[in-house]
């Protein structure tokens, strides 16, 4: 379990943690998803200690990282940089910090070995791939064997094989129990990771809630409606609360009201519908409504193109 | 590869604690593991024996070379002892840049925040990195000034004059360089962790040894003569000589004060690592 109440982190005159208040769960994977610079590696360093809040504070399984006995037993995390000396070996990198928590030495092998490393172990760390390297840190994270786990961008520049190894790691360790809680700017790997997700903007809140409710509230979703009697029935809709907009194909699309209230609707003024078809927003999009305010880093425009044009 | 059949993590029972917390000898351990498994200990600490051995092979052979030839004032002040520790300029740039990676190489290579996610109380890494470097520092330190005598008096043989660790004075000049080593190892140490950068590390510890020396004798006499004894290199050099020296402090009391240098820069570096972002 995490716990975040009012967590507020400031560089400077920059706010890159604005009064932060969410609680991680154990038991399910917790997607943190934010645009660049949202302030996500900077809350995952609060949660571990390394940074100190500027305001408000977070606290594992109830304390305070810094006072926890044993925090590799506790809490393991991958972070964004990678934190391995490249003159050690993997395997020295390992048992170093199973020696500074009192792991014992076999779960170092043994995590080699889950994470696919072994026939490696013994070389120097800074000859490794991206990948590797991603697999190193994610060995040290399961060191301890913590219930509460943070990953910042674990997938990054893992191959297809590694993103699903990943994915079902995070799942299996959520199962059995523990607090798992990961951050990306890509809402589609969430959408497939992820039970709930935490979404932050500019430092700021902006939603917490579980994958699927994030589609029945966007605005992005709508239902397409076609009928001979068309006037009658967008009178209807309008008159009913509806916000409807005829398109140019002849079809209406209808936000605002379900799918079976527009179809009792229409049986109430006779007319017939052709076509009754909810149209639901993907989640990548539902995530860039969401974020659309609070996206600091925008590409530019490419030079010659009409302004608003490319979306 | 599935991880939902069979669980990383089921096979150490859950909620096995050790009891307490993490201590300070747990800390020391894996600090000795990082220093032996990182090749730059390894070199740093052969180089500085190796070359110790060979300048003061080099600086005794020179003499005992000369030694016909020598004007007979020259044979009178030549101090034989000292001269086998030559090596002792050498090997405090080799030491102390190892003390300064010690903790800048933390922060360089990013390990800084593994070390502090399992030890979040940092003023105990700090010690432990002291503990354990500190007593490396010392052996190797000594082995290299006990070495640097042995061979150096081996090469002056007769008629050049030598000494024997019975000498007076010998003795407590060759464990003096042992410890002016560990010493001064472990203010670059604190210089490290008050910096955090290994290049700004290595050049501030240079400076203090070697430019130091340079701005103080650009200095009015007056008052190059009283700073010139809390000059780092200038302690080394009296412990070596092993004569009292003008403008100088006595070998224990110049080692006390190269203490009190060291014991300052590791406090200032301890109340920065608690103050500051990793
Ligand atoms: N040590 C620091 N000093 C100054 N500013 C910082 C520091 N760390 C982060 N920031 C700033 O704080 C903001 C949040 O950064 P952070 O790295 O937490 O974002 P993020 O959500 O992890 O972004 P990304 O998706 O690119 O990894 C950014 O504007 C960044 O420039
Ligand atoms: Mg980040």
């Amino acid at each position: 379990m995490i716990e975040a109440r009012g967590l507020t982190k400031r560089y400077g005159d920059k706010l890159a943690v604005d009064g932060l208040t969410f609680d991680v769960r154990p038991g399910v994977v917790t997607g943190f998803l934010g645009p660049n610079g949202a302030g996500k590696s900077t809350t995952m360093r609060m949660v571990m200690g390394l940074d100190a809040p500027s305001a408000g504070g977070v606290t594992v399984n109830g304390r305070h990282y810094h006072d926890l006995p044993w925090p590799l037993h506790e809490v393991g995390a991958l972070l964004e940089a990678k934190a391995i000396h490249p003159g050690r070996s993997a395997r020295a990198h390992l048992q170093m910090l199973a020696q500074a928590n009192r792991v014992p030495g076999r779960r170092v092998d043994e995590l080699l070995e889950l994470v696919g490393l072994t026939s490696v172990a013994g070389r120097r760390a800074g000859k490794f791939s991206l990948g590797m390297g991603q697999r190193l840190g994610i060995a040290a994270a399961l060191l301890g064997d913590p219930d509460v786990l943070l990953f910042d961008e674990p997938v990054n520049g893992l191959d297809p094989d590694g993103i699903r190894w990943v994915r079902n790691l995070l799942k299996g360790l959520a199962h059995e129990g523990r607090t798992v809680f990961v951050s990306s700017h890509l809402m589609s790997e969430m959408a497939l990771t992820a039970d709930e997700v935490i979404i932050i903007g500019r430092g700021k809140l902006i939603a917490q809630r579980p994958v699927g409710d994030l589609l029945d509230q966007s605005a992005l979703g709508f239902v397409r409606v076609r009928s001979p009697q068309m006037d009658r029935l967008v009178a209807a809709l309008d008159a009913a609360g509806a916000s409807v907009t005829v398109e140019d194909d002849g079809s209406a699309s209808v936000r605002a009201m379900g799918a079976a209230a527009i179809g009792d609707l229409a049986a109430d003024v006779h007319a017939v519908l052709h076509e009754l078809s909810p149209q639901s927003a993907s989640l990548e999009e539902a995530y860039m409504e969401l974020t659309e305010d609070s996206i600091e880093y925008h590409g530019g425009q490419p030079v010659g193109a009409p302004a608003g044009g490319i979306r | 590869m599935t991880i939902a059949a069979t669980s990383p993590v089921a096979t150490v029972p859950r909620r096995q604690l050790p009891p307490g917390r993490y201590r300070l000898t747990d800390l020391m351990r894996s600090e000795w593991t990082k220093l032996r498994t990182v090749r730059s200990t390894m070199w740093t600490l052969g180089i500085m024996v190796v070359v110790g051995i060979g300048v003061s092979a080099l600086a005794t052979a020179e003499t005992r070379a000369h030694w016909s030839t020598m004007p007979p004032p020259t044979r009178l002040g030549f101090n034989p002892v000292s001269t086998s520790l030559t090596p002792l300029f050498f090997a405090q740039l080799a030491i102390g840049v190892l003390g300064v990676l010690v903790m800048s190489a933390e922060y360089g290579t990013g390990t800084a925040r593994a070390t502090f996610a399992a030890a979040p109380r940092r003023v105990q890494v700090l010690l432990a990195k002291t503990a354990v470097f500190g007593v490396v520092a010392l052996v190797v330190s000594e082995v290299t000034a006990f070495l640097s005598f042995f061979v150096g008096q081996a090469m002056l043989t007769a008629p050049a004059r030598h000494a024997t660790l019975a000498t007076p004075g010998a003795l407590r000049a060759v464990v003096g360089m042992g410890l002016y080593l560990c010493v001064i190892s472990l203010l670059a140490l604190g210089l490290g962790t008050i910096l955090r950068h290994t290049a700004a590390g290595i050049s501030v510890f240079v400076g203090v040894l070697l430019v130091l020396p340079l701005i103080a004798r650009a200095l009015p006499n007056s008052i190059y003569n009283s700073v010139l004894r809390f000059l780092p290199a200038q302690i080394g050099i009296v412990i070596i000589t092993n004569s009292s020296r003008a403008h100088s402090f006595s070998v224990w009391v110049g080692f006390s004060v190269l203490c009190c240098y060291a014991v300052a820069a590791l406090v200032i570096g301890g109340a920065l690592l608690v103050s500051r972002d990793v």
